[in-house]
């Protein structure tokens, strides 16, 4: 009766029939995780639609390993996927859960140091036999005892011979069988936190519309899991109850980073009327954009996966040429290979949407794990002026609008354009509310317009903008030649002479210094901060987190998250001069710091830089943050 | 299809600066004329170079065109005729460009058969930047980067060509304009990869290097004029055939040792095994000109719009409102 899961509302427990207790709670955190082929990505994205079908807010994290496929059983073969479930808004899949599910040691120990003190463990107790225990590396034979682990917690039960049983009659073969093991768990996870089945039914009937025999299987398992804990609810402590507070009505759908990104370039070209192309490489964590987008072949979306990242890229830039919305998408390596031809992108002045989710680095380093470390790599490393606009997104669902963005940027200002998602936005996922194409901003190429025919040439520039015109090839009257060698501004001829090629290299910094951007906003005690938090991109969330639990702890902190990284926003000088203390948390070692102190004058920051290859934790944010203020 | 409306001058511009004498000053007066020839506007041509003396050749058309970065060329080319297979679109290198660092893009554009006409102009040297050995360089052979002659073996475009499983390859000397235009003619006739070994002289740094075929003179000594159909006879009176001996082709006298014209080969360019193909490219002596192999294959190009028209005609969403509607989507009240 000890378990304690999530923050309490405080409200009086309420006592149901059976003597169950229920508590209602604000919000929990749960962890599914056990083998690679265990079934637990499925398991957790089941559990985060049904709560996000009654209202619930959500934000999942799956971690994945990195090896190809450990044996099983085995330490470095456990994955993970953890669902943040809220009655308020949450920002983050939480730093540890309340409720940890383990399908074999190798999971328990592995995974134990993200539960919380006194988290509620469930255990499929098949999957503890010496063999287990020895691919897990445990010592003795009593794993809990060895990790300190209250056994009044743990919600112990057979479930691999359970489901044999629940499945005996069903004709199915063994193996087919023990592969629902994470319905079982499911199951118990619905009746602990008072779920409604009938969604996860729905859910698996779609899902497995063509072989009803699966889904009917997987029904009965999570009905079996679900009747287990409610008859044997005596061994347990409670239920709890997530009330939804926050609603925001509309349909919903949940959407990973990838897919997002995916999805916002599809919406990009549609506005645009441009047929969408992506020249890929297979890298993880960037590879589901190209899955997802090679999946669209009705909407008329071109996906090439090239023979190695330079071709990705510069077959995207051959495609802008030709007249589409080019794309190409990486991580890590991936982007060191791409700069070249993104500087031949620069120089042409084509547009170009260069997708970049970082990843772990230098090198292969930490492929499935997340950094900001890209930074100062996408603003500066190329060879000569090469000035880019970069945008980072903030959240799995904020990778559709930044991704649109970067597109209209890119279109509308004849540039290549970064955007830095992370490993942690694009896996995780949160709920989409849809999007109506209606409501967001025209795109509209600076075509060559018709009365410039006949004196038209290459570089000439809109006054305003500073933007060239953009003639497609098969257009009569406007052949051109582009290249990478520096051209007259007036006659586009090749030119190396000094005037020219300082003009030049000012008016492509002019045209991209001009891009017009959204201002700097600065959320929490904006007014009277004693503390400014600063970051950007992916760390949204965990900085939005840290900073609401300050302020209800009565600390006055504020916090300003850049999308916009270049242009910088431009009341990003008065933002960061505003308050005593500032502090820029970022995953690297200061990319982004230095790039403010070298952007704002006088401007030094605290720092506050974590490369560990995991998002952030809320409570070592919020330890850091009270050491300064 | 001779309803040619277009001339050589509507394809020229600029004044090209390379060397006098340069092969590529021969090679640009054919590609015009073959262009002016195959009739199709300028603005429905894009020629795509990387980087290399060769590769300045986009700036003396008057088409669409770039010329982009070293050894890209043929990456760049596939994705804007994927973007936009109506667009013919002629990919130019040199032997440095497309063999050494482009020699991946080489190898998968053959590879996926996309539908671009791949121009090699092999003059076996580095001439932009002043005499280094090329990957086609014999062994042996003596540069600034290597005095003391290379210790490895060069690449023979046509072997890399059919290894990548090209459909089409075919050879001329740049001096040769009639040999150069049909081959060009007949690499825009190909639907696929097709690669034109465009034979080069650099007067600077490599003088000589195809002397054995570079005047008609030599041509009529030293090379052999392949064609379809046609038996494989050369030599200033054509006495000379090709035969087949065991797994490899030999050179007779017709009217010596026995052999006579019924013994000669007859070329069979449509033939799907390149193994007799890859026989005739690789020979020293004769050289083979002409096209040499062109077999019919899917492209690419061809291939992804026909799978868009196939999906998009079996899947009920065609816009980004419908394609939302395909998830599980629930409703806050």
């Amino acid at each position: 009766m000890k378990t304690s899961a999530g923050r309490s509302t405080g409200k009086k427990d309420k006592i149901m029939a059976e003597n169950l207790v229920i508590k209602e709670l604000n919000d929990v955190a749960v962890r599914f995780s056990g083998d690679s082929g265990d079934g637990m990505q499925l398991a957790g994205n089941i559990f985060s639609t049904v709560s996000a079908t009654v209202g619930n807010s959500i934000s999942t994290f799956p971690d994945y390993p990195a090896d190809i496929r450990a044996p099983q059983g085995s330490l470095t073969g456990v994955s993970g996927f953890q669902v943040h479930i809220g009655a308020d808004i949450v920002y983050t899949p939480g730093d540890k859960c309340d409720v940890l599910v383990a399908m074999n040691a190798a999971a328990l120990k592995t995974q134990y140091r993200y539960a919380k003190p006194g988290a509620a463990i469930i255990i499929d107790t098949d999957s503890f036999a010496p063999a287990d225990l020895k691919k897990a590396a445990f010592a003795t034979d009593d794993p809990l005892k060895e990790m300190g682990i209250d056994p009044d917690r743990v919600i112990a039960c057979p479930i691999t011979q359970m489901v044999k049983d629940c499945l005996a009659d069903s004709g199915m073969d063994v193996k087919s069988i023990v592969k629902c093991r994470n319905m079982f768990a499911l199951g118990l996870v619905c009746w602990l936190f008072d779920r409604d089945l009938n969604v996860a039914f729905n859910f698996l009937r779609e899902k497995f519309a063509k072989k009803p025999g699966v889904a009917e299987a997987n029904i009965k398992v999570i009905q079996a899991g679900y009747d287990y804990g409610h008859n044997t609810h005596s061994s347990v402590a409670n239920v709890y109850r997530i009330e939804t507070k926050h609603k925001v009505p509309g349909r919903y759908m949940d959407i990973t980073g990838n897919k997002a990104t995916a999805y916002g370039l599809i919406a990009a070209a549609e506005k645009a009327g441009l047929q969408l192309y992506l020249g890929s490489y297979p890298i993880t964590p960037a590879t589901d954009i190209l899955h997802e987008l090679s999946k669209h072949k009705s909407l008329g979306v071109k996906t090439v996966q090239c023979e190695d990242e330079i071709a990705g890229c510069a077959s995207a830039v051959g495609a802008s040429f030709a007249g589409a919305l080019a794309a190409t998408s990486t991580s890590g390596p991936g982007i060191c290979l791409k700069s070249e031809a993104m500087n031949l992108a620069v120089i042409m002045e084509l547009p170009l949407v260069v997708l970049d989710v970082q990843r772990g680095g230098p090198a292969t380093g930490l492929p499935t794990k997340s950094e900001q470390t890209d930074l100062l790599q996408v603003l500066f490393g190329r060879n000569g002026e090469s000035p880019m606009p970069v945008i980072a997104a903030t959240s799995p669902t904020d990778c559709f609008d930044a991704v649109y963005n970067a597109a209209k940027i890119a279109l509308e200002h004849m540039t290549p354009v970064v955007l830095l998602t992370d490993a942690y936005v694009a896996n995780g996922s949160g709920a989409f509310k849809l999007p109506d194409l209606n409501d967001y901003p025209d795109i509209k190429p600076p075509y060559v317009p018709e009365e410039l025919r006949g004196t038209w040439t290459p570089y000439q520039r809109d006054e305003q903008t500073g933007v060239r015109y953009w003639a497609v090839p098969g257009r009569e009257g406007f052949e051109h030649i582009l290249g990478g060698l520096e051209k007259d501004n007036k006659t586009g001829a090749i030119s190396t002479n000094p005037e020219n090629h300082d003009l030049m290299t000012r008016l492509r910094k002019a045209k991209i210094d001009k891009i017009p951007v959204p201002d700097l906003e600065v959320e929490g005690d904006k007014d009277d901060a004693e503390l400014l938090i600063v970051g950007f991109g992916g760390t949204y969330g965990h900085l939005h987190a840290a900073m609401d639990e300050m302020r209800a702890e009565g600390k006055k902190v504020a916090l300003a998250q850049f999308k916009y990284i270049n242009p910088l926003p431009k009341n990003t000088a008065d933002v960061l001069k505003k308050y005593p203390k500032v502090v820029v948390a970022e995953q690297n070692m200061g990319q982004l710091a230095a790039f403010l102190r070298m952007k704002v004058d006088n401007f030094v920051p605290l720092q506050f830089n974590e490369v560990k290859g995991q998002p952030f934790e809320v409570e070592a944010l919020k330890n850091y943050f009270n050491s300064i203020i | 299809m001779e309803t040619t409306t277009y001339t050589q001058a509507d394809f020229k511009k600029g004044q090209p600066r390379w060397c006098p004498g340069c092969g590529d000053h021969f090679f640009l007066a054919s590609l015009h004329k073959a262009m002016a020839e195959i009739g199709k506007p300028p603005y429905q041509n894009a020629v795509i170079s990387g980087i290399g003396c060769s590769s300045r050749l986009p700036h003396y058309m008057a088409t669409y065109g770039m010329n982009t970065i070293h050894g890209r060329a043929a990456a760049i080319a596939t994705g804007c005729k994927v973007a936009n297979p109506e667009l013919t679109v002629w990919q130019v290198s040199g032997d440095g460009d497309g063999l050494a660092i482009g020699g991946n893009h080489f190898i998968h554009a053959n590879r996926r058969n996309i539908n671009l006409n791949m121009i090699l102009l092999n003059n076996r040297i580095y001439g932009l930047t002043k005499g280094q050995y090329s990957p086609t360089s014999p062994r042996g052979f003596v540069s600034k980067s290597s005095p003391y002659g290379t210790v490895e073996d060069p690449f023979r475009p046509a072997e890399l060509c059919f290894g990548a499983r090209g459909h089409f390859f075919a050879r001329a000397v740049a001096t040769d304009a009639k040999g150069t235009i049909e081959i060009l003619k007949a690499a825009d006739a190909h639907k696929g990869a097709s690669v034109c070994e465009i034979l080069q002289n650099c007067v600077i740094f490599n003088n000589g290097t195809h002397d054995n075929v570079y005047s008609p003179a030599e041509r009529k000594k030293n090379a052999i004029y392949l064609e379809h159909g046609k038996p494989m006879v050369f030599g200033e009176n054509n006495e000379y055939g090709l035969v087949q001996e065991g797994f490899g082709v030999k050179v007779v006298k017709i009217g010596e040792d026995g052999y006579t014209m019924d013994d000669v080969l007859i070329h069979d360019a449509h033939c799907e095994d390149n193994t007799l193909h890859a026989k005739l490219a690789m020979m020293e002596w004769p050289v083979a000109l002409g096209v040499i192999r062109d077999v019919d294959a899917p492209t690419y190009d061809d291939s992804v719009t026909a799978q868009i028209e196939e999906v998009s005609a079996k899947k009920k969403y065609h816009n980004f409102a419908e394609l939302l509607e395909t998830n599980d989507i629930w409703e806050v009240k």
